[in-house]
């Protein structure tokens, strides 16, 4: 359907995107979308690669996508986008985060992890922020609010209005993260509002 | 109002507004989160983890014939495990209303084959239905349960990965009480000896005559009229895809029910449209059934029939639909590593496989869990897997071919607690009767890991909470007749490298219990008390690091390299087990 929008959001197991993920649905439903998201359990979660998607629109048939079909992705590390990349449309925004995570075959030292990935990334991606979200979760008190971060950058990307982010995060993290969590989604918003290019419309 | 829920969220609130009694299952990706989620219901629903699928489906079916709206759910391969008892309940019918929910993994995200058990319903002659997305997974269940009551048979709830675990909106209702049948003893229905099931067999397949009339009349089974040139039959997350694809452009026969097919619906269908496609993922389970009634159809001539379908793969196979992807990509190859999933930094496995990883000559016949993760880079120490409860026997069996042949090679066989309960304890009674010499080792994690942290026989508490009995693994293997039996810390390499050297010398079955928690799970009280120290991190001392990388042996995802060994401050639990490693003493615990 035209209509439909769809978010690839992808990354490394234990960096909190089914949570990113869950607040970003949740606004969607906020903003009267009708909304799939789809995740994978299991053997994904131990520190491999992991992705989920989330489609919103008018009506939504299949919670998944295929190649080429995202209209914005976002990597919460850079080879992972890499990884990933060919799920993007062509003009579809990019949102990564500048930070390394070293696989296993890495820490064996059966690979090395590969230099220069993120000039590749700007010179194939046109539409691409980048965010250095670790740095950014450091400054704001805790690294494990770098989802938040990237997900506040998505938001922007996406360009959805109308909804009160605020409320989302508010609902979906425990209590004692919320303050923490609002101002990382915010930060996440202007670093990328500062450098939009060109809003994805809905 | 609407929310937010998984498919498998939605089966299980399902079954709590359908006045469903009793649910029992054995967790497994991806049908886990059905039973984890009944537990919000406990007050109305009796629930269990029981120790395998088999046990689940029976606790299930016993429940149906005291009367109990009953539901079992497994992953696709414990369909296997539970076949035996099914197959037998679809002679005899129930009595309160039963269905079972099959989670087939196409694709494989995290199985060990993508069998697809829509078979297992014809196989069996059972009712079948398979829903789209979440909002029918919960009225899909209401109107199973009703099929099986009216119908007097069980009922395959057969949903896929995509159907589990996406997210799609739901409208909640109301709990409605339905209340318990009246249990009468009546031996010819519930009794299968031969002279009864001689008689149900009859009996059963007059049932599956008015079930392919109901199937006929099912509100699961839809058309959507749009343009007549392609007419699309399908069921399962393969309609969504379907509707992706094709949209309003082609007409569709939505088969929510299954087993029996509605071959009236189909033949009518068939005469209306064009071009006839079935689209279905993995086995051409619909297409094959109507191409044996002669109806003309195309499906996996074009799609296949390995792995999971996405709308792309369909819009390729039946429209010549070539994907768009940015330009440039080639250029990033050489950006790219794997990323294979790996044990936790401070997993207590980590330890076992290490010292499994020095020790030559052995098989190492491997199991279903976290575990499995053994074989990978650098531990490189399990040869094989194939199903849950299997590294007991299959060393066994390996074990015996080697003796006869007179190769000196020793067996090694490693499984899990949970997993141990679940098959793994008849395989050690066989080690045990036929008089084996292979060693078990019993990685005792305290919790079922890789599916999220259920809790099982050995744990003490049940799927509902309660305090229970936590069955002690040393002295159920001592019951069975193990004589040479050592618990460590598997976390200690040198008590562990001496206990595999013991149990490898010893003539006979040996196990070695490795007893320490899961690194990601919840301490209970009883876990505060045994292992309750506060474990402190661990730094390297690049004075004294002398860049062997010997470290990076242990395979820690919190360790790297540049110069010297490096840990992840964040990522780094204090195991020790990368310090024990060190021949340099470089690695210290912080603060000392």
């Amino acid at each position: 359907m035209s209509n439909v929008k769809s978010v690839l959001l992808v990354g490394v197991g234990g960096q909190g995107i089914i949570l990113a993920s869950q607040i970003l649905s949740s606004g969607l439903i906020e903003a009267g979308f009708d909304v799939k998201m789809s995740e994978v359990h299991g053997m994904a979660q131990r520190g491999g690669s992991v992705t989920t998607q989330v489609r919103y629109g008018e009506k939504v048939d299949s919670p998944i996508i295929g190649k080429g079909s995202a209209d914005v992705m976002v990597a919460f590390e850079k080879v992972e986008a890499v990884r990933w990349l060919e799920y993007l449309k062509p003009g579809g925004a990019l949102v990564v985060n500048n930070y390394e995570i070293p696989s296993a075959t890495v820490i064996s030292g059966a690979e090395v992890y590969p230099e220069g990935v993120m000039e590749k990334l700007k010179a194939t991606v046109d539409n691409i922020y980048v965010i250095d979200a670790a740095k950014e979760a450091m400054e704001l008190g805790n690294i494990k609010a770098q989802n938040i971060v990237l997900l506040g950058g998505l938001i922007k990307a996406m360009g959805v209005e109308g909804v009160d982010w605020d409320k989302m995060v508010e609902q979906n993290v425990k209590p004692r993260f919320v303050e923490l969590n609002l101002k990382a989604i915010n930060k996440g918003m202007d670093l990328v509002a500062s450098e939009v290019k060109e809003e994805v419309s809905i | 109002m609407k929310k937010l829920l998984t498919g498998n969220e939605a089966i299980a609130r399902g079954f709590y507004e359908a006045g469903g009694h009793v649910a029992a299952a054995y967790p497994g990706t991806p049908s886990t989160e059905i039973l984890e989620n009944m537990e919000q219901y406990k007050e109305d629903v009796y629930c269990e983890w029981s120790p395998n699928e088999k046990v689940a489906m029976e606790v299930a079916i016993g429940a149906s014939m005291a009367g109990a709206r009953s539901l079992a759910a497994m992953k696709h391969v414990g369909l296997n495990v539970a076949a035996d008892p099914i197959m037998t309940y679809a002679y005899l019918g129930v009595n309160g209303g039963f269905v079972f929910v099959s989670a087939d993994d196409p694709g494989m995200h995290s199985s060990q084959n993508e069998q697809d058990n829509r078979y297992f319903a014809k196989f069996g002659k059972m009712a079948m239905v398979e829903p789209t997305d979440s909002q029918e997974a919960k009225d899909y269940v209401k109107e199973a349960l009703r099929v099986s009551e009216e119908y007097d048979v069980p009922v395959l709830f057969r949903v896929t990965t995509r159907v589990c675990h996406s997210k799609t909106l739901v409208e909640l209702g109301e709990r409605t009480e339905v209340a318990k049948k009246p249990y009468v003893k009546n031996v010819s229905k519930f009794l299968a000896a031969p002279a009864h099931a001689k008689v149900l067999h009859v009996t059963l397949e007059e049932r599956l005559s008015k079930l392919e009339e109901y199937s006929n009349n099912s509100p699961l089974n839809t058309v959507e009229w749009n343009d007549k040139k392609i007419g699309i039959i399908t069921s399962g997350i393969s309609y969504q895809y379907a509707k992706e694809v094709f949209g309003d452009s082609a007409s569709y026969l939505k088969i929510g029910f299954t087993n029996p097919l509605p071959f009236g619906m189909i033949e009518d269908f068939a005469k209306e449209v064009e071009t006839l496609y079935v689209i279905e993922e993995l086995e051409p389970y619909m297409e094959e059934q109507i191409k044996a009634r002669g109806i003309k159809c195309t499906g996996k001539e074009l799609i296949p029939n390995v792995g999971e379908l996405n709308p792309d793969i369909i819009a390729k196979a039946l429209l010549g639909k070539e994907i768009k992807t940015i330009e440039g990509l080639d250029a990033l190859d050489d950006a790219m590593i794997k990323r294979p999933p790996t044990l936790c930094a401070g997993c207590p496995h980590r330890g076992l496989f290490y010292s499994l990883s020095k020790i030559k000559n052995v098989m190492v016949t491997g199991d279903i869990g976290c575990y499995t993760l053994g074989f990978t880079q650098p531990l490189n120490s399990m040869d094989t897997c194939v199903c849950m409860g299997g590294s007991i026997s299959t060393g066994h069996g390996a074990a015996k071919a080697f003796k006869l042949a007179g190769e000196d090679k020793k067996v090694v066989s490693v499984i899990g607690d949970s997993t141990f309960f679940h098959t793994g304890m008849n395989s050690l009674v066989d080690v045990v009767y036929n008089k084996g010499n292979t060693v078990t080792v019993i990685l005792d994690n305290r919790i079922t890991g890789m599916t999220g942290h259920q809790e099982n026989p050995g744990t003490g508490y049940t799927l509902m909470g309660d305090k229970t009995i936590a069955i002690d693994i040393p002295n159920l293997v001592k019951a069975l007749g193990v004589e040479d039996i050592q618990v460590v810390n598997p976390l200690n390499l040198k008590e562990t490298d001496a206990a595999l050297k013991k149990a490898l010398e010893f003539d006979g079955p040996s196990v070695v219990i490795t007893r320490w928690p899961c690194v990601l799970k919840k301490f209970s009280q009883e876990d505060k008390t045994e292992f309750g120290c506060e474990l402190k991190k661990f730094k390297v001392n690049e004075d004294k690091c002398k860049s062997c990388k010997l470290c990076l042996k242990s395979g820690c995802p919190a360790l790297s390299f540049d110069k010297f060994a490096k840990i992840d401050p964040d990522m780094c639990v204090g195991c020790s087990v990368c310090a024990q490693v060190c021949p340099f003493e470089a690695i210290e615990r912080v603060g000392e």
